[in-house]
């Protein structure tokens, strides 16, 4: 019922790219070309041109993806086509170069050609790998439910913190208003937690608040554990008790949350250089088919 | 003051009003008593700047005052300004509380206790009803309030809301915004309010927003002349009695339902459904002799049809002949008939002879045959075809239809006149079972679904001949087809019908028992306790049967059979069933077939717990009550949107899916989205009856919805919203190389509609969120897809 784009009507296009490639290698190996294999024999232009088309086409994904009103054939069958499809160009833009590789424009062409796929590749991987793990990761949340339990902690947690009063409600509110996810791309990606908070501590004997790293709420952990196994007073344990359960339920939801973001950047951070290097290419592309006619 | 009328008229609103315009237009002694201080006050409360439609587009307006489609405030002031001009003359702030005489001489009782006499009498209170009081001194304070138009009109006051509902609860958040609440609850709990705004009330009592006062009731309201705030209440508490200081009050105590005093004044309802009307005759006269009664509290909700009849009761009350407004409407509809008769002649020619419809009165009757069709078919056309998604219920005026009971054979049965067909569909929500062919010189009346239920619900004689029908032809299409319907006579005879509410239990595993149900409405699970956990191992829909084990023989039941939404079933004893088996061994081995394959189908998901726990999840989340949902399975997912992007591009910028919201399972996922309820949640209450199911089964909101959010809070499932109309599409290059998005309409008081998924019934290719799924992890399946779903994952 559900089926993979990498599986789809049977693997058509993986045994169409596959019958493509197999093809082309017979016809190089079989083409006997005056001089060294290039792109200006029969058989150079025929698998350029070939390439050319299948370029243009692999990049027309792109608009078909949005032809909402489309009924030509399904995205998820586009899908498979353009992974497989784009796969065999690798041989086909290689055999097509005849292995004439130099510091020009056409090898410019070809790099970028095989960073284009190879991107994808990477990108076809993750689609396949990463819904899983993303799944697994939530165990059922969404990450709005995330927040909205994160800001229920932290309401329940300012509250108990009234009846104790210092140190533990400043570093409280402090981890609580210096809470930090997201941020830049590597951040995104490195699962990197920014959260600060603040601590007291004796500099020349005067006490005085430093801002400190509390990733995944652990420092505050610390410090709260810290106090309450030096506290003598039972109702005062039982609120400390209570908040060091609340944080740690938080630790856990933070850790869940930073995963969440980290799996999902990766799984997006790919489109990131599969679509300029794809514009780069054509640019490339136009200016080696121009040059090549022109200075024929 | 003459304080004796010719015709008093009861409530303001559109039928009451035109009823007054006709009245003072003819110059007749008139008097219209409205219980607020302003007209038609149900309009009134509908929200500012709502866009009124004039429904049903096909019936002409009959009415002294104006009416067309627009918005509240102009609808109003037009009112206002004819109302005037007609010298319509009214009595404001009477509250009626008793009506007592006969023609020629009634008294009118109002609240504050004044009495009017009138000759005649024209009900128009429509069902909305009163809101129910404080019933304390000091409850029509003027800052004692019955309804919150606007929260946000309120900044720093303290306001006490009392009641339980989800409107007091509504209220107090709303209000919390920029005020001290209290809210006043009678009892220890919200027992009656909806799960989210519980969980907004203990969010706002615990951040300190909403005192709540439990097992409290007030006692009494002191106007404080010069103090710091308008009056002081004093609450009667579990801990004794409490002041509280209060700038106003908000009471959302609830509406007295007219039905009691409708019913104190004489007039008789047919039965105790809740949706029942009064008996009237064709001048809306009740029971009781000129006593009349019009508009919605007469069934008829539409502003237009209440106007209308208005009009016409003054003209009935003056004993002058009319034509109703629809006698074109009829005879145009009529005009293809064959019988040569008048407009009167055909309706009384189709109720002789159309058996169901005998116990119907006349003006129910008319409206029935004005929003049925009538069909003269060429013998051997196709009326529908077996696995249509129609759900319309036909009677056979004249001639006959063949009924293609099994496909295979093309076995037929013929239907000849004064019987029905179609009910299957009707009843049970599901596609068409057979096919029906029109015989020579057929002529058929085709009742939409919507009229055939209003109908079934408050005359209990249609349901019963209907029902009895059912079971006859349930029997012998799923067990006899081959035997005569006289050799079934004892097995339907001792046949009953049982309803089932969501969850209860048919029979449990173990327990002793011998009737086999066949499911007429609703679905079923059948489960077993395996390791001491309830397995679910299959599902059984409406058309299909269990307990057969029961009837041949092993009267010990192997499993449980619970309902998963409200159901109906077909109960059969064993014994007349045994005895037919007897006569037809074909029919015992085609049993014994079907029992050995659900068999085996249990011993296969008995072998992976984890496909039950699926399918029961499924369950819990109403797909059981589906025909048609989205399941994302998230193995697949890349969480990319573009099904909710194809959605929204495709359906004026709005998507009717929300990916990420919804529950799941394993890796599978129910998105927010419609799954085409075999009986519609949101198909209940809609005025315009706006809302269909295709012949193809996607359940469609169509333009002439005229944007009352019904369906919005009558869908259990949270998959109907409310949107502007309009706003501009971008095309596909600007999506492409830009990433131009839909622009919606900026104005908050836009007119607004319901909208759905309706599966992309205009696109060629099928649900557009499906098509645009990259990576394959969004499919549309039926529930008969369920198991095999489970077996895949």
């Amino acid at each position: 019922m559900h089926g993979s784009f990498l599986s789809h009507r049977g693997g058509f296009w993986l045994w169409f790219a596959l019958t493509l490639v197999l093809a082309s290698v017979v016809a190089y190996v079989w083409h006997e070309p005056i001089g060294l294999a290039n792109g200006g024999t029969w058989l150079g232009y025929t698998l350029g041109t070939l390439a050319t088309l299948l370029i243009v086409w692999l990049t027309l994904f792109g608009v078909r993806k949005r032809a909402y009103y489309s009924r030509l054939g399904s995205v998820k069958g586009w899908l498979s086509a353009h992974v497989y499809l784009g796969g065999s160009l690798l041989v086909l833009g290689t055999l097509h170069s005849g292995f004439q590789f130099g510091m020009n424009i056409h090898t410019l062409a070809w790099l970028l050609m095989v960073l284009v796929i190879v991107s994808g590749f990477y990108g076809a991987w993750v689609y396949w790998r990463y819904p899983s793990r993303i799944t697994r990761n939530r165990d059922g949340m969404t990450r709005d439910l995330i927040f909205r339990e994160i800001a229920d902690i932290d309401r329940k947690a300012s509250m108990i913190v009234e009846g104790l009063g210092s140190p533990a409600d400043r570093m409280v509110i402090s981890a609580i208003q210096l809470f930090q996810v997201g941020g830049g791309a590597w951040q995104q990606l490195g699962g990197r937690d920014r959260s600060r908070m603040m601590i007291g501590v004796l500099k020349k004997k005067q006490k005085i608040w430093k801002r400190v790293s509390n990733p995944r709420q652990q420092r505050l952990l610390d410090e709260l554990t810290g106090l309450l196994s030096r506290s003598a007073d039972p109702k005062e344990a039982a609120l400390l008790q209570e908040l060091i359960d609340l944080v740690s339920r938080k630790a856990r939801l933070v850790k869940q949350l930073l995963n969440d973001i980290r799996l999902q950047g990766l799984m997006e951070i790919w489109l990131y250089c599969h679509i300029p290097l794809t514009l780069a290419l054509l640019a490339t592309l136009t200016a080696h088919i121009v040059s090549v006619f022109f200075y024929w | 003051m003459e304080n004796r009328f010719e015709v008093v008229i009861v409530g303001s609103g559109p039928a009451g009003l035109s009823a007054a315009g006709r009245a003072a237009e003819l110059g007749l002694s008139h008097l219209l008593l409205e219980s607020t201080t302003h007209l038609a006050n149900t309009i009134q409360r509908y929200q500012k700047g709502k866009h009124v439609m004039a429904e049903p587009g096909l019936l002409p307006l009959r009415s002294s005052l104006p009416f067309d489609a627009g918005s509240r405030e102009d609808i109003l002031a037009v009112w206002l300004k004819n109302a005037k001009k007609l010298g319509i003359k009214v009595g404001w702030n009477a509250d009626v509380t008793a009506i007592s005489g006969q023609r020629g001489d009634f008294v009118l009782q109002t609240r504050s206790g004044k009495s009017v006499r009138a000759k005649h009498v024209v009900l128009a209170i429509g069902l909305q009803g009163n809101p129910r009081k404080l019933g304390v001194p000091g409850e029509d304070q003027p800052f004692v309030q019955y309804q919150l138009d606007d929260p946000d009109e309120y900044q720093n006051e303290e306001i006490m809301v009392v009641g339980a509902g989800d409107s007091a609860i509504e209220n107090a958040l709303a209000l919390a915004r920029q005020n001290k609440v209290s809210l006043i609850n009678r009892r220890d709990e919200f027992a009656r309010a909806k799960e989210g705004n519980l969980s907004l009330l203990e969010d706002a009592i615990e951040r300190g927003r909403i005192r709540v006062f439990f097992n409290s009731s007030l006692r009494s309201i002191e106007v404080q002349g010069n103090g710091e705030h308008r009056a002081q209440v004093s609450l009667s508490t579990g801990e004794g009695e409490v002041q509280v200081p209060v700038d106003r009050i908000i009471a959302r105590l609830g509406a007295i339902p007219p039905r009691d005093f409708v019913e104190s004044c004489g007039i008789q309802f047919p039965n105790k459904s809740t949706n029942a009307v009064p008996e009237l005759t064709h001048q809306y006269e009740s029971n009781v002799p000129g006593l009349y009664v019009i508009g919605a509290l007469a069934g008829y909700p539409l502003i237009k049809q209440a106007m209308n009849q208005g009009y016409e009761v003054i003209e009935h009350i003056l004993g002058r002949d009319i034509k109703p407004v629809d006698h074109g409407l009829l005879s145009k509809k009529f005009s293809g008939l064959p019988f040569g008769l008048d407009v009167e002649q055909t309706l009384d020619k189709i109720k002789k002879n159309v058996l169901c419809f005998g116990p119907v009165n006349s003006l129910r009757f008319r409206e029935l045959i004005l929003e049925s069709e009538v069909h003269t078919p060429r013998a051997g056309e196709v009326v529908f075809s077996r696995n249509d998604y129609t759900n319309s219920f036909y009677s056979i005026v004249e001639g006959s239809v063949e009924i293609e009971i099994d496909e295979s054979t093309g076995k037929r049965v013929t239907v000849g006149e004064g019987q029905f067909f179609g009910e299957m569909g009707l009843i049970s929500g599901r596609r068409r079972n057979a096919t029906v062919y029109a015989g020579r010189y057929c002529v058929l009346v085709e009742t939409p679904r919507r009229t055939m239920l209003r109908l079934l619900s408050s005359v209990d004689e249609v349901r019963r001949r209907i029902d009895q029908i059912f079971i006859l032809r349930a029997i012998h299409s799923q067990f006899a087809p081959n035997s005569n319907l006289e050799d079934l006579a004892d097995l339907v005879s001792s046949a009953e019908l049982r309803q089932y509410a969501p969850g209860e239990v048919l029979f449990a595993e173990g327990e002793s028992g011998d009737e086999l149900h066949l499911v007429r409405r609703g679905s079923l699970t059948v489960s077993r306790y395996l390791q001491g956990r309830e397995v679910v191992l299959s599902y059984v829909p409406a058309g299909k049967y269990v307990g057969e084990m029961g009837l041949l023989g092993n009267s010990r039941r192997t499993a449980s059979v619970r309902a998963v939404v409200p159901t109906e079933t077909v109960v059969m004893k064993s014994e007349p069933f045994l005895a037919l088996l007897e006569r037809d061994p074909n029919l015992k081995a085609q049993v014994q077939t079907q029992l050995q394959a659900r068999l085996r189908a249990n011993a296969s998901m008995e072998s992976s717990t984890e496909g039950g726990e699926l399918l029961s999840f499924l369950m819990r989340q109403g797909l059981g009550e589906a025909t048609d949902v989205l399941l994302i399975n998230e193995s697949l997912c890349v969480r990319c949107d573009n099904c909710e992007t194809a959605c929204a591009s495709t359906h004026g910028g709005t998507s009717r899916l929300n990916r990420e919201a919804g529950p799941s399972y394993a890796s599978i996922h129910v998105p927010t989205s419609c799954r085409h309820c075999e009986h519609p949640h949101c198909m209940k209450d809609c005025p315009p009856d706006a809302i269909s199911r295709n012949a193809s089964g996607e359940v469609v909101i169509a333009d002439n919805c005229i944007g009352c959010g019904n369906c919005e809070s009558n869908c259990p499932y949270g998959v109907i919203q409310m949107a502007p109309i309009g706003g501009s599409q971008p095309g596909l290059w600007s999506r492409v190389l830009f990433g131009a998005e839909h622009k919606k309409v900026k104005d908050k008081d836009a007119p607004k509609r319901a909208v759905k998924c309706d599966m992309c019934t205009n696109l060629k290719g099928g649900p557009a969120c499906v098509r645009a799924c990259p990576t394959g992890a969004a499919v549309r399946i039926s529930p008969e897809q369920f198991i095999e779903l489970v077996r895949e994952d």
